[in-house]
């Protein structure tokens, strides 16, 4: 920023505290109404001079106002940033589509910074020819694009104890939502040749990144040829560097963690490797003690997202939009159902279109408030017929001791005030 | 194929209707070298296939792990502050708070050995070798009472070694436990009466108890830029001169560090103690941050961190002062350890 826009913009902000300040004012009395808004009836700043040139910002970032819709990290839950996890403003974000920028971050070992040019994808095990594939022959295959949900297996992780944190971004932000293009696994694969794998029932692929931490995950081969892919598009750009630029696998509906970043080896195997991340991490530990694993799909699920702790109601009674994500990683959402009451009654939500498979759907409903206290739920509904379940349903199976996979109905209650917080009903 | 969840063969092959249907091979990639596949394909499986030649023992493991592992996971593999645990925590997985660590969860020891060979340490991944690596996991094996402090791990011996918890998984079950179960859309008196609170959230404001939003947007948003950007009139604290591009450079190798060890705005001490302004400072000295006593001891004799003495510690830091805590093999090139004097220095006043 040069000195001459930083001084204007320290006086727009001065002029624009002053009007804010006016208009307040003006709608808290009421009385100033004969004279009219001065935001209409004076002429203001921004209709008199003049706004930034067309390369004052090569790529756009939001404008400042906005600046508190950013990912958000929970210091205490992890040892260290570099290992750990941030979460989504889902709060503030309306639609479908989550801007790669404000995306929730998982990383292992750190966001690694590796070139196209320094790029390699190696395909091999019971292949006919194992390959090395550079970046720019994987944008010589034919090449597909679709929208696909990422949930973190732990999302809502926190949750399972009780309620644990405030707010819609804590508690259910481990996801987003791209569209991505890439190649699809099968094209690899079938470049490769499977010949030499046999009879590809029970056959598995192992894929691994270029990280430190490698994060390798065993995939059953139904699923690698059914409708996996290797992206290097999200919503129309390059994948940022915190989801694995230059190239990350995209599973759909199933957990996060096998979306592999930084897809650096593709290997055909007749069994699972059992790697750290899907027998010591990734599996879900069952009241007796013993444990499920390869809980690979994310089941369906959804959350209010405003109103939500973080977005309080603050116009009182009268027209209020309750808005809110649903998602399944088992098909597509039909539909979503909210209560008002904690789960006494039950009205359906309107789709903003309709579901697509293992893409997020959005939902509102469209209420007169009447300013008494309610308990706001959500339960989606998948094209299977799997009815989202609350979660006294999910503990009555699981017990408590489970971290993953916790796709139970969220209680929100807001009171009188319109605030809103995180508990748990009878 | 009974290992398959059913739901799954059901979709397989039913969708990707948008694909592109694959007429031919396109000739595209090339074959991958035996080198290349030999450098890439490390995985190591349940029955101990692929492992590689080598042997280590436990008392060599407890050597090799004081000096790479501990700083994170303690001497006895306890695990220090919020990382791992490797020890402990048997017959706890049915208990409200399970613990699980390689003895008391981890089902395979080839998971064990292929996660160790692969990515620790931590910030240093694959520096170690082979051997070391066995006996690493030796010594994880004796800090968890499953092997005797004469055992050696090896190919040979790996399938000697009972894991506690190998039967302890069970195949995803629930087709049959939950979704036949998760079906019911109740619509109206869904519970007898109204309802009422039973848990109310326990961290109520922002997590981080930092800076709320609000004032986050209150202030002005150059403010950030103006601190950090060295600044003319800013009399007080006059900051050390550096090279900036060699500074740049520094920053890169600075990623060997920044596992244990934060720099820069609001830095503060991890495993490692933050290290702005240790430029000119004695040993040792960070408030906050527990040091070796050969390293609180280095400080009172008169160790002061400049270009000559950090370029030695670097270069090999348990040689340069024995028994320090730092476990990092050393910086090997004089021009990484050049950039990064630089980079510390840009953070120095």
């Amino acid at each position: 920023m040069s000195d001459s826009s930083t001084k204007s913009g320290a006086s727009r902000r001065a002029f624009l505290k002053g009007a804010a300040a006016t208009g307040a004012a003006f709608g808290a009395t009421g009385a100033a109404r004969a004279e009219g808004d001065p935001l209409i009836t004076e002429v203001q700043y921004w209709a008199a001079g003049l706004g930034d040139g067309v390369d004052a910002t090569p790529y756009g970032m939001p404008i400042e106002f906005e600046d508190h819709v950013i990912r958000r990290n929970v210091e205490w839950l992890t040892a260290d940033t570099i290992s750990s996890i941030n979460f989504t403003p889902i709060h503030a974000l309306d639609g479908t589509i989550t801007p790669q920028g404000c995306a929730f971050e998982r990383h292992h070992s750190g966001a690694i910074t590796l070139k196209k040019e320094d790029y390699r994808l190696m395909i091999n095990g019971l292949v006919d020819t194992p390959l090395v594939f550079s970046y720019a022959d994987l944008e010589r295959f034919p090449r597909v694009t679709r929208t696909f949900f990422l949930e973190c297996a732990a999302n809502t992780g926190m949750e399972w104890a009780g309620a644990q944190l405030n707010g819609a971004q804590y508690t259910h932000g481990m996801i987003h939502n791209m569209e991505y293009t890439g190649v699809t696994l099968r094209t690899l694969l079938e470049e490769a040749g499977l010949d030499a794998a046999g009879d590809l029932a029970g056959k598995w692929v192992y894929v691994e990144g270029a990280d430190a931490s490698s994060n390798g995950r065993s995939i059953p081969m139904e699923k690698a040829l059914d409708d996996c892919l290797v992206a290097f598009k999200a919503n129309g750009e390059a994948l940022r560097m915190e989801h694995g630029y230059p190239v990350r696998l995209v599973v759909p509906g199933w957990e996060g963690n096998m979306w592999v970043k930084w897809l650096r080896r593709i290997e055909v195997m007749d069994a699972p490797v059992e790697s750290r991340e899907e027998t010591s991490k990734y599996t879900d530990t069952m009241a007796d003690g013993t444990s499920r694993k390869w809980t690979w799909t994310m089941d369906a699920k959804s959350i209010i997202t405003s109103p939500s702790p973080q977005m309080p109601i603050t116009h009182g009674k009268g027209p209020l939009v309750i808005t809110g994500l649903a998602w399944s990683g088992n098909g597509a959402i039909t539909a979503v159902d909210v209560s008002l009451d904690g789960g006494v009654t039950w009205q359906e939500a309107r789709l903003a279109e309709p579901g697509k498979p293992m893409a997020l759907s959005r939902f509102y409903l469209d209420i007169d408030w009447d300013g008494s206290e309610m308990f706001l739920q959500s339960r989606a509904v998948d094209d299977t017929g799997y009815v989202q379940p609350t979660k006294t349903q999910l503990r009555e199976v699981r017990g408590l001791n489970s971290i993953y996979h916790n796709n139970g109905i969220q209680t929100w209650h807001v009171n009188a005030e319109g605030e809103a917080n995180n508990v748990e009903v009878s | 194929m009974s290992k398959f969840p059913k739901f799954l063969m059901a979709t397989a092959l039913a969708t990707l209707t948008a694909a592109p249907a694959m007429a031919e091979k396109l000739g595209l990639g090339r074959a991958a070298t035996e080198a290349e596949v030999a450098a890439w394909d490390l995985d190591v499986f349940p029955d101990g296939s692929n492992l590689p030649e080598g042997s280590g023992d436990v008392l060599t493991g407890e050597e090799v792990f004081a000096d790479n592992c501990a700083v994170c996971h303690g001497d006895f593999a306890e695990g220090i502050d919020n990382w791992p645990k490797l020890a402990g925590g048997d017959d706890t997985l049915a208990d409200e708070d399970p613990l699980k660590t390689v003895g008391s969860y981890w089902p395979y020891l080839s998971t064990t050995f292929d996660y160790v060979r692969r990515s620790m340490p931590f910030g240093d991944a694959q520096s170690l070798s082979n051997d070391d690596v066995y006996a690493i996991v030796a010594y994880i094996l004796y800090s968890n009472y499953l092997v005797e402090d004469d055992f050696t791990l090896s190919k040979d011996t790996f399938l000697d070694v009972e894991m506690p918890n190998a039967d302890g998984f069970f195949v995803d079950d629930r087709p049959e436990t939950e979704y036949p179960v998760f079906t019911e859309r109740c619509m109206e008196d869904c519970k007898p009466g109204a309802v009422e609170i039973t848990k109310t959230v326990v961290f109520k404001g922002d997590p981080n108890a930092g800076a709320s939003a609000d004032e986050i947007e209150t202030t002005a948003p150059s403010t950030t830029d103006e601190a950090t950007a060295p600044s003319a009139d800013d009399a007080a604290p006059v900051a050390v001169a550096f090279d900036a591009d060699l500074a740049d450079d520094g920053e890169k190798v600075f990623k060997k560090c920044k596992a244990c060890h934060k720099v820069g705005e609001g830095a503060k001490n991890g495993v490692g103690p933050s290290l702005n302004d240790v430029w000119e400072r004695t040993a040792g000295t960070v408030d906050g941050f527990k040091y070796s006593k050969p390293m609180s001891a280095a400080g009172e004799d008169g160790l002061v961190w400049d270009t000559e003495t950090l370029s030695g510690y670097l270069a090999n830091p348990r040689k340069y002062l024995k028994g320090n805590k730092m476990t990092f093999a050393g910086l090997k090139k004089d021009a990484d350890i050049e950039a990064v004097l630089e980079f510390l220095k840009s953070h120095s006043q």
